[in-house]
């Protein structure tokens, strides 16, 4: 049975149809990535599926279970988690901080252990921290070290999206959804994180999906390519199958244009 | 639907959860709709008051909703603009108010207010708009163009304190006594419109606010201006794009939204006829209300609003509260203001004809 | 053919000379004064003021106080302009000083031209305060004719002093201003200096520096207080090490004695403050004690949460009416009457309760919807409280009287000195939870919503527990301080619990620094002990308010003493300079970077 199993999947925005009959599914272990020509609703799909957006019409299911109208925090606890297409972490926090509050759901402890300090909430926290720097560990001495303390907002953009991958790692996920990640990073920076997708999946067992628009990466990372246009897949594969295959070619470059008007 | 067509339509199957939360604010809804019309079944049941007099209310309430229609005005523009709840305008509102009742009396030693109400009325009217339309747009200079960029909350505590900084200007000013209105020959008495018997203070303030409703709604539909308002409250940085002065827009908003303050408070002296320097602050929320309840940023929205509230409050506490037999149930007028403000903001946000502001962009 | 390349002549850099002063710029600044300057004639300030005196005989504080303002706009008007990159920084010179003037003069001139119309026209009619009074103290006695050039050439010289400020140097002005300050402090704050002085059975200097208990500053007084000052502050001023890097440079260990022993000296002090202070300052205390409890809670609500409730005072009436309801004898429904401290426990239930009821509508409700939905339950709250319906429960307008003192065992609290200790304990709870609070699992869950609400519910925080808890807690300190001002005033009256008290809570949080406690602290000594010592000063208190908080707003949106938090988002730049040199050292050089390139 698959992880992710997407049905007939339909959001519109006012006269906007986003995603138009969306079927997709993933399975455990994988790595997906899914492309397609900006406006094709690649975001809107990971909106949907982790809950900050509601689907007009189909279903989601996630290791079983029906998670459309489920909030946000709810999906979470389920097992996924994503990064954003623009990075959006806490600014104000510092870097360990935010790695912090990717474990809430995960922790329990209440006001009453904190204000009393009791032994399970210390505990805990420890715990919480040392976790915490364990997720951050796995980026080398990127975000290690002297980092911890130091406020998100000041990190290189390269280190903000690590960061970011390393909040949605804090969560405990089965899952990951990368928005992305690649975005505006040199070709150094690039290669590396391609190394740290796979290293995720290797190392951690994350089954992961990536939106992507760097064709490198997404030949050097995937097992399954899923192209989208207009809200509905077009074509699924391999990477070498779905590079020529001409229905994608004709969605990211157009049709020529016919001779004599 | 069009191109849809050729995929089958899967129903949504929903992770069904009834929350906590969820089942308190159905609870509240009901309980607050049951509460509103077995009172109002008490209340016209029991007779207490005539048909008249009912009609009596409503048409007070129709004319107290036109001032706070003016005044919502003020704030849905600029809510529409700048996304920021402007408290200090209910202070615009109290300045002009206070320039009218000076100016009123100041007339009222004179042959002409006897002689020629209109004119007097005129004269007055034109004071409290240049009054509030100047303390706006100085508020708007001083206090809110350098928070341009800001983040929402600041412009708003900024007005807090700009609306106290009126009030305590004022009460310097003038005293914390509280000013009357010269009473009008003319406007004594009531007519018969319609087959209803109307005070005619109450008719000149309605259609008074009628025309300057219709005048603005034209202004902001038709006029170059107008657009320009509403391209700045549809996108900023666009609209300075297309070469529209993105500042002085704003502050023609401003000032339209004070001047229309401006007349409220010259109407409001044939309403009520007393005033002081905190007057400004009730109709300030009730107006804010209003201009929520009809679609905020919507300003025929803000107009069905204002007369709306005005006549929940009036006519709210002798149909809902009286059922009950609550007693001194006229204290608590306010409470029916506030009551709709909570449950419009509640209930349904986006007010009657929803609101007409652009997405948010996150 | 190969090209020797010259070794590159150092190009010189030539600085264009600074820009002229703007003088347009002083008369605008001239004229703002100039209205500020009337309308602090006009709403009354310079008569009630000018009863004081603030150095006997010379200098009352109504006269002071207006030109005080020429002198603020002339400092302004003087302000040597940002230097912009290419050209020298600018020097200050004549010409800041004639700008200084200019505003001065013509702020002067407005209030010659307002003498001119108190004069011509009787205008008591419209502004009750252009009496012949304020004509008097105006024109110093003089004919109007001859003050107004006397109140021209006053204004000029405070205008042209104002901008003489930026002509000094450095340690010079560093010392000199405060002195000043201090000056002007011991000149306002007789009463507390004369109790001060007489509870330190010091009472000569009193007899020293005043004309006598509870009189003005003597001329010598001021020039002794200046004095001292002056050579303390020129003193500091000369050493090599600032106090703060002597601070810094004590080692991490040693520091944490350090700050021990500084918080056990400020506990001796604030132990014997109420007993040497006396009646009359130990009431604004606790009342500032008490606002301080209720600032604190809002500070989670509004500093942590993100959460803008301006009806915050409905929480601290929860508490009052939850205690005289259950103390007193006079309460109209039923007299359980227990004690003050039995009723706590019964107090935090009324106000869970009241926060889950506020809390549970607005949960999904945007940052100022919020803001007014909690404004209107706030006045709800009040009227309700009034209304002659509710009466039987919580006595209608005529409140509840006949609240017991607050009992602890053998310890019973009746005069301000007494409530006094209660107070602070409780200032000390609500910082303790605050600081707990602040670096626990909801504490950051509470940050992570407040800066960017949908991710941190897609990060697994539940917003509406977040919310709910905020508003719980937030509640129960403001009940707290319920309570403690029930039993301690004795009665609960309904137009106590208005919205000014909320506003006056945002307000405290907001000028101190949101987020951090000493913050707040200073913020409720400045907004709540120093108006309530200056007793002509609390007419004017509100007026205070609003424009601090526009003032505030403008310039230091952080508040006075922001949060390191906050404090490390404005010097974040810095900060990451201290890191490199951190792993680098000294020599963080690009070409002394091990090889290998950069981490």
């Amino acid at each position: 049975m698959p992880l992710l199993e997407i049905d007939g999947l339909n959001k519109a925005f006012g006269g906007l149809r986003a995603i138009n009959g969306l079927d997709i599914h993933v399975d455990e272990g994988e790595v997906v990535s899914v492309i397609g020509p900006n406006g094709a609703g690649k975001t809107t799909f990971f909106n949907l599926v982790t809950g900050m957006e509601t689907p007009d019409e189909g279903s989601i299911v996630f290791d079983g279970q029906h998670v459309v109208g489920l909030r946000p925090n709810q999906i979470l606890q389920l097992g996924m988690a994503r990064t954003f297409q623009n990075v959006r972490l806490f600014p104000a926090m510092t870097v360990l901080e935010n790695v912090m509050v990717g474990q809430h759901s995960r922790t329990k402890a209440g006001l009453v252990g904190a204000i009393f300090k009791t032994r399970s909430q210390r505990r805990e926290e420890a715990e919480i921290e040392e976790r915490a720097k364990e997720v951050l560990s796995f980026f080398g001495t990127r975000l290690a070290g002297y980092r911890h303390d130091q406020l998100s907002m000041v990190l290189s953009y390269a280190n903000r999206r690590r960061l970011e991958i390393a909040r949605a790692m804090a969560t405990g996920p089965r899952l990951l959804l990368l928005d992305e990640p690649t975005a505006g990073m040199n070709p150094r920076e690039t290669i590396e994180l391609t190394e740290l997708i796979g290293r995720l999946r290797s190392e951690r067992g994350y089954t992961i999906v990536l939106i992507e628009h760097d064709m490198q990466v997404v030949r050097n990372v995937s097992d399954r390519v899923v192209v989208l246009d207009h809200g509905v897949k077009l074509v699924e594969g391999t990477y070498d199958e779905v590079s020529t295959n001409e229905k994608v070619i004709e969605a990211y470059l157009g049709r020529p244009a016919e001779l004599g008007a | 639907m069009t191109e849809a067509a050729t995929v089958d339509a899967r129903p949504v199957r929903r992770a069904a959860r009834i929350t906590p939360i969820g089942i308190l604010l159905w609870a509240f809804r009901i309980a607050a709709l049951a509460i509103i019309l077995y009172g109002s079944y008490l209340s016209i049941s029991s007779g207490r008051l005539s048909a008249s007099q009912w009609r009596d209310l409503f048409v007070f309430g129709i004319s107290t909703g036109s001032v706070y229609a003016l005044i919502a005005l003020g704030y849905t523009m600029v809510y529409g603009v700048l996304r920021f709840i402007n408290f200090a305008h209910g202070e615009v509102f109290m300045v002009g108010a206070m320039m009218a009742f000076y100016v009123a009396n100041a007339l009222a030693l004179t042959p002409l207010w006897a002689s020629s109400p209109v004119v007097s009325l005129l004269i007055v009217l034109v004071a409290a708009m240049a009054t509030s339309t100047s303390v706006a747009v100085i508020v708007e200079r001083i206090a809110y163009r350098p928070l341009r960029g800001a983040p929402r909350l600041i412009p708003l505590i900024t007005s807090i304190g700009a609306s106290f900084t009126i009030q305590y200007i004022v009460r310097g000013l003038v005293g914390p006594s509280t000013k009357a209105f010269p009473r009008m020959v003319h406007l004594r008495g009531t007519t018969e419109i319609l087959g209803i018997v109307i005070l005619k203070s109450q008719l000149v303030v309605i259609v008074a606010a009628l025309v300057m409703m219709a005048a603005l709604y034209l202004f902001v539909e038709k006029t170059r201006t107008g657009k320009s308002m509403r391209a700045v409250a549809e996108d900023p940085e666009t609209a300075a794009l297309m070469g529209i002065d993105v500042d002085k827009t704003i502050v023609k908003v401003f000032a339209i939204g004070g001047a229309m303050a401006g007349v409220a408070g010259a109407l409001w002296g044939l309403v009520f006829p007393s005033l002081n320097f905190f007057s400004g602050f009730l109709p300030g929320i009730k107006a804010f209300t209003s201009a929520v309840l009809g679609g905020i940023g919507n300003i025929v929205g803000a107009m069905i609003g204002g007369v709306s509230i005005g006549i929940f409050e009036s006519v709210g506490p002798s149909l809902v509260l009286a059922g009950y037999e609550i007693p001194a149930f006229s204290q608590l007028k306010d409470v029916v203001a506030y009551a709709a403000l909570v449950l419009v903001l509640i209930f349904r946000p986006t007010g009657i004809l929803g609101e007409r502001l652009a997405q948010d962009r996150t | 053919m190969s090209q020797v390349v010259d070794a590159p002549v150092p190009v010189e850099v030539e600085f264009r000379p600074a820009p002229p002063l703007d003088m347009s710029r002083a008369v605008k600044l001239g004229l703002s004064g100039g209205v500020a300057m009337v309308l602090v004639c006009a709403i009354g300030m310079v008569a009630t003021f000018q009863p004081r005196m603030l150095i006997d005989p010379i200098l009352p504080m109504g006269t002071f106080f207006l030109y005080m303002l020429a002198f603020i706009f002339g400092w302004m008007a003087g302000q040597p302009p940002a230097t912009l990159e290419g050209f020298e920084p600018a020097k200050a010179g004549g010409r800041n000083l004639q700008a200084g003037a200019l505003a001065g003069l013509l702020g002067g001139l407005c209030v010659g031209l307002l003498l001119i119309a108190m004069t011509t026209w009787d205008l008591r009619g419209v502004f009750i305060n252009l009496s012949p009074e304020l004509v008097e103290i105006l024109t110093f006695g003089l004919p109007v004719a001859a003050a107004i050039p006397v109140i021209a050439a006053i204004s000029a010289v405070a205008g042209a002093l104002g901008s003489a400020i930026h002509l000094l140097p450095n340690r010079l002005r560093r010392a000199l201003l405060p002195a000043l300050l201090w000056v002007l402090v011991f000149s306002l704050f007789t009463d507390i200096f004369g109790q001060l002085f007489a509870g330190l059975r010091m009472e000569f200097l009193i007899d020293l520096l005043y004309t006598g208990r509870g009189g003005a500053l003597t001329i010598v007084g001021a020039v002794i207080v200046f004095a001292v000052f002056f050579a303390l502050y020129w003193w500091m001023g000369g050493r090599e090490n600032t106090l703060r890097q002597r601070v810094k440079a004590i080692p991490k260990d040693k520091r944490s004695r350090w700050q021990i022993g500084a918080a056990l000296i400020i506990l001796v002090v604030l132990y014997f403050l109420p007993k040497i202070m006396g009646p009359f300052v130990s009431q604004i205390l606790v009342t500032a004690g008490i606002y301080l409890l209720m600032a604190l809670g809002l500070n989670i609500v509004v500093g942590y949460a993100g959460l803008l409730d301006l009806g915050y005072v409905a929480f601290f009436a929860v508490g009052a009416y939850t205690t005289a309801i259950l103390t007193s004898p006079q309460s109209p429904m039923f007299t359980p009457q227990i004690s003050v401290l039995a009723s706590i426990p019964f107090v935090m239930i009324a106000a869970a309760v009241a926060g889950i009821l506020v809390a549970t509508p607005v949960i999904r409700m945007r940052g100022d919807y919020l803001a007014i939905v909690t404004l209107g339950f706030g006045e709800i709250a009040r009227i309700l409280l009034n209304s002659e319906w509710l009466a039987p429960i919580f006595g209608g307008a005529q409140g509840i009287t006949n609240i017991p003192d607050l009992k602890i065992g053998p310890l019973i609290f009746s005069t301000p000195q007494d409530y006094f200790y209660p107070v602070f304990l409780f200032v000390l709870i609500a910082a303790y939870v605050t600081y707990a609070v602040q670096n626990s699992r909801w504490g950051r869950a509470w940050m992570a919503m407040r800066e960017d609400e949908s991710v941190a519910e897609a990060m697994g925080v539940n917003i509406v527990t977040a919310k709910l808890s905020a508003f719980v807690v937030g509640a129960m300190l403001a009940s707290f301080g319920g309570t403690l001002f029930a039993a301690q005033i004795g009665s609960v009256f309904p137009h106590t619990f208005d919205i000014v008290v909320s506003i006056t809570v945002l307000v405290i949080i907001i000028v101190g620094g949101m987020g951090s406690v000493p913050g707040v602290v200073l913020g409720a000594i400045v907004l709540i002990v120093l108006p309530n010592l200056l007793r002509e000063f609390s007419e004017y208190q509100f007026l205070f308010y609003g424009v601090l908080l526009i003032v505030m707003m403008l310039k230091r949106p952080e508040g006075f003493i922001p949060s390191k938090r906050r404090a490390q988002e404005l010097h974040s730049e810095e900060l990451s300079q201290d890191a490199w040199l951190e792993i680098y050292g000294e020599k963080g050089l690009p070409e002394q970077v091990p090889e290998g390139g950069m981490a």
